[in-house]
């Protein structure tokens, strides 16, 4: 097996595929709103409680977070979802590491638990800005985009990787060798 | 059955999915981008590959209607480029940011508290580019059989055979 095809990002992608369609249709039959899979507008709520918290005027009169409506909904518990599901799937396959700075990042930046955290808390500032400008993000446009063949999803998708391949080339450098 | 019910319960199986094929991981995004490693899109083609089929067919019966995103050039080109510069820095999207977590890689802790500054930001910035660059390029709610004025049940097939083409490509070339 050790030169095989490896199954796995195959049929964990092709099961996602499955829950998504079960997903719509029981959705549309449960709650009469059909939800696709996606992610980064519950990082708007996130945002709006914490803000609320400090200053609720300030929120009610953002005509942005009236848009999204700061409230706990499916895709905010489909967020809670996913990390109960990975970690009791890390836990049980025995995968669960802890990793403050991953190899990759550490062969380029060294050891700094630090400058991991700033590049993280940077690289996520950008990266939001964009998904919420592009109105999604890989699972948002990218899975349930082209799940229905969208023309945004593929846009965005495509912009998505472009820039991706770009920056990570810049900032790690160009091929890093296949050790 | 809650809508906070069921997006639960669908969020426990994706995140359990996610984390089997691997593609939570910072090495796994970033390595995709390095053009080294292909799982994210061996995952992402896939599950693109089976839901477009399943949802086209949900369409078909009357179970589902589809609700495609807007097309705003403008918004989607530039925030698309900013939200792949980030990624690649971060090495993690804003969904698989909180399933790395779970599976101990809490470094993506400082990712999810950036995303939720930058949404923070977004917010503010919102009012003005609503009329701007919000507004240029809107072409509504398009999909591809209809700019085509194709059937979904050619493009489908057509589309399917480049993914299977590109699998087949990756394998062959170890990615």
């Amino acid at each position: 097996m050790k030169r095989g095809v490896d199954w796995r990002p195959y049929v964990a992608g092709a099961l996602v595929g499955v829950l998504a369609t079960v997903s719509v249709v029981v959705t549309t039959r449960v709650l009469g709103k059909t939800q696709f899979l996606g992610a980064s507008t519950t990082f708007v709520r996130a945002a709006g409680f914490v803000e609320q918290a400090v200053d609720p005027e300030h929120v009610r009169q953002n005509p942005y977070f009236a848009k999204e409506k700061i409230r706990i909904d499916w895709q905010f518990m489909l967020i809670a979802g996913i990390f109960i599901g990975a970690l009791a799937a890390s836990i049980l396959d025995g995968s669960f590491r802890l990793e403050a700075v991953p190899p990759i990042w550490r062969e380029r930046f060294g050891d700094s638990v630090a400058l991991r955290a700033v590049g993280a808390f940077l690289g996520g500032i950008v990266a939001m800005f964009g998904a919420r400008l592009a109105d999604g993000c890989p699972s948002g446009h990218g899975l349930s985009g082209l799940m229905q063949l969208s023309v945004s999803g593929f846009i965005a998708l495509a912009c998505f990787f472009g820039a991706g391949v770009l920056m990570a080339a810049w900032v790690y450098g160009g091929k890093g060798g296949r050790r | 059955m809650s809508e906070q019910w069921l997006g639960l319960i669908t969020g426990i199986l994706f995140g359990a999915l996610l984390q089997q094929g691997r593609v939570l991981r910072f090495e796994k995004q970033v390595a995709a981008m390095r053009l080294e490693d292909m799982t994210i899109l061996k995952f992402m083609m896939s599950a693109i590959l089976v839901g477009m089929i399943g949802i086209q067919a949900a369409v078909d019966l009357k179970l589902a209607a589809l609700n495609p995103k807007a097309t705003q050039l403008g918004a989607n080109l530039l925030g698309g480029i900013l939200f792949g510069l980030g990624w690649a820095v971060m090495g993690f999207c804003p969904g698989t940011s909180v399933g790395a977590v779970a599976e101990g890689r809490w470094h993506a802790i400082f990712a999810i508290l950036g995303m939720m500054t930058g949404a923070a930001l977004y917010a503010e910035a919102y009012p003005r580019l609503e009329k701007t660059l919000l507004a240029w390029g809107n072409l509504g709610k398009i999909t591809l059989p209809g700019v085509l004025g194709l059937s979904p049940w050619v493009v489908i097939p057509a589309l399917a055979a480049v993914f299977l083409l590109c699998f087949v490509f990756f394998e062959k070339k170890g990615l």
